[in-house]
């Protein structure tokens, strides 16, 4: 469905035409994507906690477990990690409102400098995303390593299904994050291009409030 | 862009041939009135193939212990038959209408993103022959419509039958969502100037409460389905009972999809009809406002309602109380409906054409089955209901008698502004009383077979317990609705040549659509008209109908910004070019988008297959090719 | 409808960088005290536990919306497209958590 979007979002038939409303034809159907966003991940979340508690076998997010065979597990979240990452995350939401700043006014007084440097506030969000993206990995394979696999039990698999759609989300916005940085390294981005920077603003955005969510949802409330 | 054209109004001459023509021309066309073509000719062959799959059901009914067919491949013909009607031709159907009709009611040059439409129609007939084809290889799903898991899990599904629905209703979904956007994005942005929201045909009105149906229904299925596929596939435990997982999740899930997915196949239909009736009536709609409202209302509480498919399942008092009280208030602005068309009627001057009998054979039939579903909306009164023929009864005349027949009337009505020729009226006529008749001979049996407890979807039934003689009758009405089928394709195919020419405006009709030739030249109107009421054409040619509606100019500045002139009938027929309008160029980029979704998900089938270096290749390399012909696409100009 | 125009895209301005850096750090504040709370046993184990926290991230999730996502400041179409399928998805899972008794009444 991302390609949707993006296929979406990169359509211009709105330049010198009337428009009822005078407002962007991608912007529309980006707002229009993300509503049907919420409902993805309310579906996505619904299931997590419904089956929240159901697992038969651990291990367990919050709780340690002991197998029949006698193997201990310790309670498999790592909240200083994800913590950790959840920063980075929300971090990269502040770095990519200044990259739109920063385009929308190229050449204006007080964007002289770092504010007006659309390149590496650009390279700034993507690093984060990318960052965050390096986190999930390593939070999976240890997960693996601790034995929680996608099929061991339901809490994997609805984990992993929730937590691996946010990341691929977040991969496909980092993808668009670098497609828009070699535009800007190739021709520079002018105050013209400011509605393409603002609607992939608003999906990286919304895949920083979906993590907000998940965030308590998954890894506070025990 | 401005042209100072004087607009001639010599009388219209015959239809004109398409400019373009040849396969690659309709592989590669944004034009939404040739996508919508493409949409209206694929889903009537679905239409055939989806009636051939119920021809072959009934005859296996006609009679007790009747082996006509296999009961693995009966199962087959039942999901396909549901899959088909479903999401191959009511949906299409629609979707073939709001192409054609949208951008040309609300006085645009085309939607919002052309190319974006042509890739909706690409995946979606890419999609359909991915879930059509395995029948003739004896690979068809074989789960139901519904897929309730786990019978459609690896454990009672096994083999890639249930794999085959499930890929398919995923592709078929990125297709509703993508077109989805483009409709919101084309009604709320694409409007001529002057055309408010509450002056929207009331097509279009209910084509946008659908697209913010189809916007917040479809993750719902697209995520319950790649539960069932990560299931299937990667062996998760999401509807698996010994892991602790629910198979009542999958039904909820499916049925927050399922129940605004009946809406989404209705209220097109009303839509449709909502034209038809005010047309031949030769007055306004009754209500429009209130018309307007209850479409929406209905798709709202249409999110409240789902459970009432699940009452047998044991969901308790509560729940199940507050499902039939919703389901009992959704009753109301589908009734407000009812009672507006037959206001609308009330006091016309009215005429009978095709598409006029079908719109009242709607108002009739929908009734029917409203009433039959307000009976089973109470929890009490479902549990003797639910699993029997009905319920089969119950939404046949729904789909049937509502979704179908709207459908029809908008094929009839619509006719001429698509072709630029009218259809038979004595064929139609045949086709009108063939399929009434029929379709009451095929479905009202069913309520008694229900009621003396006959279940849905057995293969076979013992003599003597009272079914014979009504699954006899069912049968020969289904015969009836096949010859009354044949008699409407062959109406269609030799009005296309020899039909009366039909001129700009047959009906007199008092939308935008009406004022341009038939069929439209490629860029709609050569000037954007400027609207001042609800109903601009009969502002122009009948205006005593509507001299008691508001009349409001929009302001100066929304009329030059869009270069609009007052509303007026268009006869001449120049080019693009000559005029002076951008139009989007033809490209092959979205068919290869599409392709490439296809691609990818047919790896998935080969994976199961157990060839996993060939999986492997066909996933990545139809990503990649995705991926390479949408960065091709994005890079490329429109216009 | 027509006289939306008046109010298009960058009619308004968009807030600057002294806004966004306060934004950041109440983001930043509001992380910090979750996970600390996540760290108070006597915390956890109240009948507050869970109810803050949802609170907490509501509030970082509706200022994001509405100073980084700009809906504060933008044309009112962008803020219904997205609050009706919100308020319907937040509906639906809240009948989730009752239809399988997650939560209960009373």
């Amino acid at each position: 469905m991302a390609t949707v979007a993006a296929a979406g979002a990169h359509e211009a038939h709105e330049h010198a035409h009337y428009t009822t409303t005078g407002l962007n034809h991608r912007k529309i159907a980006m707002w229009t994507f993300i509503g049907s966003e919420c409902m993805l991940f309310g579906s996505l979340i619904s299931t997590y906690l419904v089956y929240k508690g159901r697992s038969v076998v651990g291990p367990f997010p919050h709780e340690a477990w002991t197998s029949p065979t006698g193997q201990a597990f310790k309670p498999i979240l790592n909240i200083p990690v994800t913590s950790a990452s959840t920063f980075v995350l929300l971090m990269s939401s502040l770095f990519m409102v200044l990259a739109l700043a920063a385009v929308e006014n190229k050449g204006k007084p007080g964007y002289e400098g770092l504010l007006g440097a659309s390149k590496f506030w650009l390279a700034a969000t993507a690093a984060a995303g990318a960052t965050f993206l390096g986190f999930q990995a390593f939070e999976f394979t240890s997960f693996v390593h601790e034995g929680l696999t996608i099929r061991t039990n339901l809490f994997g698999t609805s984990f992993y299904t929730l937590t691996g759609f946010h990341g691929t989300h977040v991969a496909v916005g980092v993808l668009w994050l670098m497609t828009m940085l070699f535009i800007d390294l190739k021709r520079g981005l002018e105050p013209r291009d400011a509605i393409n920077v603002d609607i992939m603003a608003l999906y990286w955005h919304f895949v920083d409030v979906v993590w907000i969510a998940i965030f308590t949802l998954v890894y506070l409330i025990k | 862009m401005a042209t100072s054209s004087a607009i001639s109004t010599t009388a219209s001459a015959a239809p004109q041939p398409s400019v373009q023509s040849g396969l690659w021309s309709w592989l590669t066309t944004v034009d939404h009135k040739r996508i919508g073509l493409l949409y209206l000719y694929t889903a009537l062959f679905y239409l055939l193939v989806g009636g051939l799959e119920a021809l072959l059901i009934r005859t296996q009914l006609a009679r007790p212990n009747l082996s006509v067919v296999s009961a693995e491949m009966y199962n087959q013909l039942f999901t396909m038959h549901g899959t088909t009607m479903v999401f191959l031709v009511v949906m299409p159907l629609s979707a073939a209408f709001f192409n054609y009709l949208i951008p040309l009611q609300i006085g645009a040059r085309d939607v919002a993103f052309p190319r974006l439409n042509a890739f909706s129609y690409w995946v979606y007939a890419l999609g359909g022959l991915f879930i059509t084809l395995p029948i003739f290889f004896g690979l068809a799903p074989n789960g139901g419509w519904f897929g309730y898991a786990p019978l459609s899990g690896p454990t009672y599904g096994g083999g890639y039958n249930m794999d085959f629905w499930v890929l398919g209703l995923q592709i078929l979904g990125i297709s509703s969502l993508a077109a989805a956007f483009n409709f919101i994005t084309t009604i709320i942005n694409m409007r001529a100037p002057g055309m408010t929201l509450m002056r929207m045909p009331m097509f279009t009105w209910m084509s946008f409460v659908v697209q913010f149906l189809i916007v917040l229904a479809f993750p719902v299925i697209t995520a319950a389905l790649f539960f069932l596929q990560f299931d299937r596939f990667f062996g998760t435990n999401f509807y698996q009972v010994q892991a602790g997982g629910d198979p009542l999740l999958w039904q909820h899930l499916f049925w927050v999809f399922g129940h605004p997915e009946v809406y989404i196949l209705v209220l097109p239909a009303f839509g449709l009809v909502s034209e038809v009736l005010p047309t031949h009536s030769r007055k306004p709609l009754f209500g429009y406002n209130v018309m307007a409202f209850s479409g929406m209302m209905i798709g709202f509480l249409g999110f409240g309602v789902w459970a009432h498919h699940m009452f047998a399942v044991g969901m308790g008092p509560v729940a199940d109380s507050i499902f039939a009280v919703t389901t009992m208030l959704i009753g109301i602005p589908t009734g407000v409906k009812i009672f507006n068309w037959i206001a609308t009627m009330y006091g016309g001057s009215l005429r009978f054409p095709t598409s006029m009998k079908f719109a009242i054979g709607l108002i009739a039939m929908f009734t029917i089955g409203g009433i039959s579903g307000v009976m089973h909306s109470s929890p009490p009164s479902d549990l003797q209901q639910t699993d029997t023929y009905f319920i089969v009864a119950h939404f046949h005349y729904v789909l049937y008698g509502g979704a179908i027949m709207g459908i029809f009337a908008g094929i009839y009505h619509y006719f001429p502004k698509i072709t630029g020729r009218l259809m038979n009226e004595r064929l139609g006529s045949w086709h009108f009383w063939l399929n009434f008749i029929g379709l009451n001979l095929t479905f009202f049996p069913m309520h008694f077979s229900g009621m003396l407890g006959m279940p849905r979807r057995i293969y076979t039934y013992d003599a003597g317990q009272g079914w014979d003689l009504f699954n006899m009758i069912s049968t020969v009405g289904t015969y009836l609705l096949l010859v009354a089928g044949l008699i409407f394709a062959y109406n269609f195919f030799s009005s296309r040549k020899r039909g009366a020419v039909a001129g700009n405006d047959p009906w007199g009709g008092a939308t935008l659509e009406w004022s341009i030739p038939s069929p439209p030249p490629e860029y709609n109107f050569a000037q954007i008209p400027e609207v001042t009421s609800r109903y601009p054409m009969w502002d122009l040619k009948a205006p005593d109908r509507t001299a008691s509606l508001e009349h409001v100019h929009p302001s100066a500045d929304d009329i030059a910004a869009a270069h609009a002139v007052p509303v007026h009938e268009e006869t001449e027929r120049r080019s693009a070019k000559e005029l002076g309008i951008a139009i989007p160029f033809s490209t092959i980029r979205p068919f290869m988008v599409a392709l490439g979704i296809i691609i990818m998900f047919s790896g998935l089938i080969v994976l199961h297959v157990g060839e996993f270096p060939l999986a492997m290749a066909a996933m990545l390399g139809g990503s990649a090719f995705m991926v390479g012909s949408l960065y091709a696409w994005l890079t490329s100009p429109l216009e | 409808m027509s006289t939306d125009r008046t109010h298009a895209d960058h009619a308004h301005e968009h807030p600057t960088w002294k806004q966004y850096k306060w934004v950041a750090l109440w983001l930043f504040v509001i992380t910090v005290f979750e996970v600390w709370a996540y760290y108070v046993p006597a915390f956890v184990a109240s009948k507050a536990f869970v109810p803050t926290l949802i609170i907490m991230s509501a509030v970082k999730f509706t200022i994001v919306v509405l100073f980084y996502m700009h809906l504060k400041y933008d044309h009112q179409m962008f803020r219904r497209l997205f609050t009706g399928p919100l308020i319907i998805a937040a509906c639906t899972l809240v009948a989730f958590l009752f239809l399988f008794s997650k939560v209960r009444i009373g």
